[in-house]
């Protein structure tokens, strides 16, 4: 928000690197509890019929809603710590991707692979 | 490289050479900045555990599925609990801004409330759900659910003694710069723990009951 305000004010918010401001919260909380509500109330009430679509929105939703966090609340920008923070979230947004991703993806093949077991082979089973 | 040599200026006529670093004011030392990386490095650990969820999330074992275990209204309220306290927290981080202990100390008091209420409701809900059959040990569904929320969970824990600790030092020692930086870290902290809730409430409970 203000690097200058951290820069000439020293006891002040040198340590913060930011400066919250009550409207930083108040807009970010305002985002976060349409966020929030929209998806319960999706999934509660059954508005849009398709299990499918009602889950992709509950993603987008999340996925938003986590960038309204991260800027509003944890005061992501690019400037911060000289652009440390951003360099080590765009890796780890890197590395939950393929954490994620991949664990989905290998296990949904090794299963497909798997032999199905039905409950008659199971009681033969020795 | 010219750069960096034009941070330091040597400045002559004395005895020895005297460096002046005219580089733009680094933060005091880089505590947020490791503290940063250590939540991301906290992040991939929850992404392991989101993916663990993932992978065995619909095996049942012949048990409870999550449509007839998950009681939507009550991660409603807890949803709401973490919401509110990461606002208050700001209304904290805001007061002591402003230099204001009372203030800051009554916003922390409202926050460690909501993370108890959240704390409480959580443990009731596997309370439940273990005198209901449907423990850790029931599926791969039920140990990979209480695995991660309950890692979750631990961390708001820790969280909340943080806080009380954190509070003692602000009406202690008042608003100093080393309570300032140790208020900075918690609120990514507390801030953080929020974003993954974000990912609990919408991967698990939501996409679970559907």
């Amino acid at each position: 928000m203000s690097a200058d305000v951290a820069h000439h004010d020293h006891g002040h918010a040198a340590t913060s690197g930011f400066h919250a401001t009550r409207k930083d919260y108040a807009v970010g909380f305002g985002l976060a509890a349409v966020m929030t509500a929209l998806p319960f109330w999706l999934v509660m009430t059954h508005p849009l019929g398709s299990a499918a679509l009602t889950a992709g929105v509950v993603i987008a939703f999340a996925v938003a809603q986590v960038v309204v966090h991260m800027i509003y609340f944890l005061h992501m920008n690019s400037r911060s710590e000289g652009g440390w923070t951003m360099l080590a979230l765009l890796f780890t947004i890197l590395m939950v991707g393929i954490v994620l991703s991949g664990s989905l993806w290998v296990m949904y093949h090794l299963n497909a692979n798997m032999m199905t077991i039905t409950p008659q082979d199971a009681r033969q089973m020795p | 490289m010219t750069a960096a040599t034009n941070q330091i200026r040597l400045v002559g006529g004395r005895a020895g050479p005297e460096f002046h670093l005219t580089e733009e004011h680094h933060p005091e030392n880089s505590t947020l900045l490791g503290f940063w990386i250590y939540l991301m490095s906290d992040c991939l650990i929850f992404a392991c555990l989101f993916a663990t969820y993932g992978v065995l999330g619909r095996n049942y074992a012949g048990g409870p599925t999550g449509a007839q275990v998950f009681e939507l209204p009550m991660v409603a309220v807890n949803t709401a609990l973490l919401l509110f306290s990461s606002i208050t927290y700001g209304m904290a981080m805001v007061a002591s801004q402003e230099n204001k202990v009372r203030e800051t100390l009554g916003w922390l008091a409202v926050t460690g409330l909501l993370g108890c209420g959240f704390l409480g409701l959580e443990l009731k809900e596997f309370a439940h759900l273990i005198a209901d059959g449907a423990g850790p040990q029931r599926s791969a569904f039920l140990s990979s659910f209480f695995t991660l929320v309950g890692t979750h969970g631990l961390h708001v824990t820790f969280g909340v003694i943080w806080l009380v600790t954190l509070m003692t030092q602000v009406a202690r020692k008042g608003l100093t710069e080393t309570t300032r930086r140790r208020l900075m870290c918690l609120s990514l902290f507390w801030h953080f723990l929020d974003v993954i809730w974000i990912g609990v409430f919408s991967f698990v409970y939501l996409m679970g009951v559907m």
